[in-house]
């Protein structure tokens, strides 16, 4: 972001990309130019299908770029797969899968491990850690499905950590999660990006974004708007991308995952 | 005791039971994957489609195996294509690949004169009639999709549970489906002799799931479905020696018996665990 001093390294560069999904007519999103430095707490807003989701993607390099380039620590997107950690949304695993809440964190250590990916006694002490930092430690043997919604995305965090990435992504952790939740993922993140880690968060929440992010980046299908957590959650910018400013303010859960 | 170790005196029932044992356990462990990742279907497919390979075998005089596992290969690449261009689901690229598979063999067997009694026992399966040989290779087909599950039991865990966390960390996903539908192919070709390419089906399906009803843990579901496989094919083979009645069914239905019992009366997830807990609230 322009606003901050030029010496800190930048963790992602977006240049005049274009996305689509795959066997879909429309461009999903179209981005002339983003640079995210390390250490950001990012937030991604803007309407349901502003592109959010596919940003993210395409940083994982989940999603092929229609033309331009996406750099992450100045590789192409994708090629550094142990530093960047992906959240996805909770709809989006079968939470009845038989394992339990530590052999979902320790699957954040498989990037580290070579094939046949045995984890060792250092992954799962890595994996209990990362469990004890979303306050999940003493559910270690819990089934997955017997979790819930927060903490189920409690332990999908949990799994981020275990990897230990310097990029990290999260897909609307915040949709149906509790409150003791959503302060243990707001905690997590200070402390993260403490240590430096680069955090990037899609999100319907507004109320919580001047709080607790240092950027905003506002979508709809192109940049809207982009910096200061403070200059772009406003109800004037806002509503260039929404349209109606009363939508904003409609309740905290938009569309709520239940289990 | 007798009753038990009466057949014994048939090299026959020894060498059935032999090759039932081993395809409980390689049909048991691999059709978990199966049955995690919704594959029900696939495995079906793939045991159907594999019958023009047989019959083309058997018309040109060489090994059924080889030409039931071209078929499957051929068959489950082609379903991956189908499907790979977006244009056509998989569910229905699978029904049509297997349909048409199935319809070429019943065509080819058509033209075939005599053939019913030796393709009788490919479609529903002759155990009892096994040679050495085919003990063999289904020892080496066994130990191979066990090992091959030993290793990849990670990275197949990873891609059931959730693909898109597979995919951002690099694995080879291609790589690993294409492996997988390799394993069930080895293990369909290999179930034709005891269960036939109708049945075989439900050794893969039906073990992992009345496992899954009885654990919440992957590789105790494995453990389990295996013994559930060995179970079954030990049981069935024992009925129908003394009953006189098919073997490759009397193994399938002792299996479906035993996933009515896990469904009514497993501790968690049976129909009346549910009714206990639904009660109390």
């Amino acid at each position: 972001m322009t606003h901050l001093p030029t010496h800190v390294p930048i963790a992602v560069s977006i240049t005049d990309i274009a996305l689509r999904y795959p066997g879909a007519s429309e461009i999903a999103l179209q981005i002339e130019s983003i640079h995210i430095h390390q250490g950001q707490r990012v937030a991604l807003v803007g309407p349901n299908g502003a592109g959010k989701s596919s940003l993210l993607k395409a940083l994982v390099g989940l999603l092929p770029l229609e033309r331009g380039s996406v750099s992450v620590f100045g590789k192409p997107a994708g090629s550094l797969p142990r530093q960047v950690a992906y959240v996805p949304q909770r709809g989006e695993v079968d939470w009845r899968f038989p394992i339990t809440v530590l052999d979902l964190a320790l699957m954040g250590r498989d990037v580290h491990l070579r094939w046949p990916r045995w984890p060792h006694a250092a992954d799962r002490q890595i994996a209990y850690q990362a469990l004890e930092a979303v306050d999940m430690a003493d559910k270690g043997n819990t089934h997955i499905a017997d979790l819930s919604g927060g903490q189920q995305q409690r332990v999908f965090l949990a799994r981020a950590l275990a990897q230990q990435a310097k990029l990290l992504l999260l897909d609307e952790p915040f949709i149906g999660v509790d409150a003791v939740t959503e302060s243990i993922l707001f905690h997590t993140m200070d402390v993260l990006c403490h240590q430096g880690c680069t955090i990037v968060v899609a999100t319907h929440d507004l109320s919580t974004i001047q709080e607790h992010f240092d950027t905003a980046i506002l979508l709809r299908r192109e940049v809207i708007a982009c910096g200061p957590a403070w200059d772009v959650v406003r109800p004037d910018i806002l509503a260039k991308a929404y349209g109606n400013p009363l939508a904003l303010f409609e309740e905290r859960i938009p569309h709520g995952i239940d289990f | 005791m007798e009753l038990i170790f009466e057949p014994f005196k048939y090299a026959f029932f020894v060498r059935a039971l032999i090759i039932g044992l081993l395809l409980g356990l390689s049909c048991g462990a691999l059709g978990c994957f199966v049955v995690l990742r919704g594959m029900a279907f696939i495995g079906d497919a793939l045991s159907h489609s594999i019958l023009p390979g047989v019959v083309a075998a058997y018309i040109f005089g060489f090994n059924i195996f080889i030409g039931a596992f071209i078929a499957a290969i051929v068959t489950a690449l082609l379903i991956s294509g189908i499907s790979h261009t977006e244009q056509v689901k998989e569910d229905a690229a699978i029904g049509i690949v297997f349909t048409g598979a199935f319809a070429l063999g019943i065509v080819l067997i058509s033209r075939i004169q005599g053939y019913t009694r030796d393709l009788a026992h490919l479609m529903f399966g002759n155990i009892l009639g096994v040679s050495p040989d085919d003990v063999t290779m289904v020892i080496i087909v066994t130990l191979v999709v066990l090992i091959a599950i030993a290793l990849w039991f990670r990275d197949f865990t990873l891609i059931s549970f959730d693909m898109i966390h597979a995919r951002a960390i690099g694995l080879k996903i291609n790589f690993l489906h294409l492996l997988l539908m390799i394993l069930l192919s080895l293990t369909i070709v290999t179930g034709l002799q005891a269960v036939g390419l109708i049945l075989i089906a439900s050794m893969l399906i039906t073990p992992a799931a009345t496992a899954r009803l009885l654990t919440d843990r992957l590789p105790v579901m494995i453990g389990l479905a295996a013994g559930i496989g060995c179970g079954s094919a030990l049981i069935g083979l024992y009925l129908s020696y003394y009953m006189d009645v098919a073997s490759g069914g009397a193994v399938v239905l002792t299996g479906t018996l035993m996933f009515v019992i896990a469904f009514i009366f497993a501790p968690k997830r049976g129909y009346l665990a549910r009714r206990v807990l639904a009660s109390r609230k």
